[in-house]
């Protein structure tokens, strides 16, 4: 049982990893053409998500959104359309990669606007609970959401109302380049100021997939018992510049020492030495099947049309 | 006759909000005092009591965040009316609104409708003041995908109303406060007005004044007075939408009357009534027999003090004084003609405030 789990959670993160650095290799042809932010070394909350979220259940994200609407099971094929602005993508070539969505698993959209997506996610939540459906809402977002306004507006409003909505907050300690020390005051921790407004909070090494998997399925738990909503800290990193598919460490806001200490808590290789060795040929096998999904999810991308220009004065109104 | 029974604007209101969440089980109703012992104006009064607190509540203070909620609840077919009880506090709403309401039906493929409605109360006069008074029509018509409903008249807004909250798509509902005491009949049950169709409210021939929300009453009283006088007969149309407008009924009299003044509550740079001289320059040049007018509040905020409103606002006078100008009669005494019963920042002797 604990094997298959793993091997599960090696292959989400495994197909997040080399989805972002296929976007990495091809990203310089020029055929991406808008602005794309890379989840490779967050890998491992998005995986754990993957393994406890009901279909049914609702999704909404930020302009880092590849691995949250992967995790929720959004299709491969139509995001990677979406980002070579093709007719077939999810979003028929309208949105991009910061504005991905999958309605056959109730994955709701993401937002390129920081904080933007988290009262719809709450809405989400008081949603199911006028239809009395049982439905939970997952509300990603990095650290940088937590210095806005609606967030406040929407934990507190969920509070109250006692909605079924879990705040999954990824902090990767950088805005952009504006790193938390010239953003939040030296000290705080995000989790126990959240706490303080009320929802039940647990925060945890975002970097273990084990330890993401075990701290979700808590708060999966207690919503479900009807206690409110629940608020996740997770403490991750991201390797790639904030927008675009190149490492930055040469232009001088983080430091190497940094980057490097946090390299060493790289999540899949951590999950793969929790394996045993006789799994090793499985995880070969699955390393082949996602690569080849991916060479296939691309040339579908490549193949498509695009949009006819005229679709862009249609479907403003329904 | 009952059927020719009259009711109040706030009334309508009320009838549409009780008709729509009877018939859509699923409709939330919320908002800041939604369920307080005043209702917003007795606008939703009993609202709570009919369809519980699971569908109507009060809420936080917290515009941008309870817009959000709307636009989430609508991508899961749950239809709101989001209630906010002056226009200027639903500015903290801008990202919202414009960001996702607007777009989240565009942006994303046109796959999910966002079926939303935002009622605004806009203040005018008993010293509202710069920030209980803006009518900012002209910012959400700027914004593609939404609508922009602007309702005149009792019965209007009850007919808008339910095609507001029955539209898939985001609807900014404006309600001016002067309006909120006026009476029409009103239709019992379904009565429905069609989004994106204007009134014509008093025909004529010789000039089209297009108006919007309470100066459609002022033209209504100018118009009146013009016939009586110089029997002037000036077409009176209210817009009733300002999104979409409704070109074939404006160009339709502008064909007939070749002469145009606009009324609009707002303030005049980059106003909606600039929207439309700039259109009719643009399609109606040669016809003009003189230049396009337009009224509309100055480029200044609304001042506080009685004192400094008392020509403020635009009145009968103002307008019948357009009139006569474009068909050049010299007259000087329209003012003391439609001089004012009551005083100036009050819609009639009833209203007391405070707000």
């Amino acid at each position: 049982m604990k094997e298959r789990l793993f091997l599960k959670l090696y292959k989400s993160m495994y197909r997040i990893r080399s989805v972002e650095e296929e976007i990495v290799k091809r990203y310089h042809e020029g055929r991406m053409r808008c602005p794309t932010h890379l989840s490779v070394g967050q890998e491992a909350v998005s995986a754990a998500f993957s393994q406890l979220v009901s279909k049914n259940d609702f999704a909404v994200s930020s302009h880092r959104g590849h691995a949250h609407y992967l995790g929720k099971g959004g299709k491969l094929k139509s995001m990677i359309a979406e980002i070579y602005g093709k007719k077939t993508g999810c979003s028929k070539g309208k949105g991009g990669s910061m504005h991905l969505i999958d309605l056959s698993v109730n994955f709701m959209g993401t937002s390129a606007i920081v904080g933007n997506s988290i009262p719809i996610g709450v809405g989400l939540g008081l949603s199911a609970k006028v239809k009395k459906t049982k439905q939970i809402s997952f509300v990603f977002f990095g650290d940088g959401a937590i210095e806005e306004g609606v967030f406040y507006e929407s934990i507190n409003f969920a509070t109250v109302k006692k909605l079924p909505v879990i705040f999954i907050c990824e902090n990767n300690l950088y805005s952009v380049y504006s790193p938390l020390s010239v953003r939040q005051p030296k000290g705080r921790s995000i989790s126990k100021m959240v706490k303080a407004i009320g929802p039940k909070v647990l925060s945890c090494d975002g970097n273990d997939v084990i330890k993401a998997y075990k701290t979700i399925n808590r708060a999966i738990s207690s919503v479900k018992k009807n206690n409110g909503p629940f608020f996740l800290e997770f403490f991750t990193y991201r390797w790639l510049e904030h927008c675009g598919p190149n490492y930055d460490n040469d232009i001088g806001y983080r430091t190497k020492k940094e980057f490097e200490k946090w390299k060493k808590k790289e999540p899949i290789l951590r999950l793969r030495k929790k394996i045993k060795n006789k799994f090793h040929t499985r995880l070969k096998n699955i390393e082949n099947e996602v690569n080849k999904e991916i060479v296939n999810a691309f040339n579908f991308a490549e193949k498509s049309d695009f949009p006819d220009k005229s679709e862009a004065y249609k479907g403003l109104y329904a | 006759m009952l059927s020719k029974e009259k009711f109040t604007f706030v009334e309508a209101v009320n009838d549409a909000l009780h008709f729509s969440m009877k018939k859509d089980k699923r409709m939330i109703c919320y908002g800041l005092g939604v369920t307080d012992p005043k209702g917003v104006f007795s606008t939703t009064t009993n609202l709570k009591k009919k369809f519980g607190s699971n569908r109507v509540f009060d809420v936080p203070t917290s515009e941008n965040a309870l817009t959000g909620v709307s636009i989430g609840a609508a991508l899961n077919g749950v239809r709101s009316v989001v209630t906010h009880q002056r226009l200027d506090f639903f500015l903290l709403a801008m990202d919202q609104l414009v960001n996702s309401a607007a777009k989240w039906y565009y942006m994303f493929g046109s796959q999910k409708p966002v079926p939303i409605t935002i009622r605004l109360i806009i203040g005018r006069g008993w010293g509202q003041g710069p920030t209980h008074s803006q009518n900012l029509q002209a910012w959400f018509n700027h914004i593609p995908g939404l609508k922009v409903v602007m309702p005149s008249f009792a019965d209007d807004a009850k007919g808008l109303l339910i095609s507001s909250i029955f539209d898939p798509n985001p609807v900014v509902f404006l309600e001016n406060r002067w309006l909120h005491n006026t009476k029409a009949i009103i239709k019992k049950g379904d009565y429905r007005v069609k989004i994106g169709k204007s009134k014509v409210c008093v025909k004529g021939k010789h000039i089209t004044i297009l108006s919007m929300s309470y100066l459609t009453l002022e033209a209504i009283k100018a118009s009146k007075y013009l016939y009586k006088k110089f029997k002037i007969s000036a077409e009176v149309i209210d817009l009733r939408t300002i999104k979409p407008l409704d070109w074939a009924s404006i160009f339709q009299s502008i064909n007939k009357t070749k002469r145009l003044l606009i009324l609009d509550t707002g303030f005049t740079t980059s106003s909606v009534a600039a929207e439309i001289i700039a259109k009719i320059a643009i399609e109606k040049f040669k016809i003009l027999k003189f230049a396009p007018m337009r009224l509309a509040m100055p480029d200044v905020p609304e001042p506080t003090s009685l004192a400094l409103t008392k020509n403020f606002y635009i009145r009968a006078h103002n307008i019948a004084a357009s009139v006569l100008k474009s068909l050049k009669i010299n007259y000087k005494n329209v003012e003391k003609d439609l001089k004012l019963v009551n005083p100036s920042d009050v819609p009639d002797s009833s209203f007391k405030g405070p707000f």
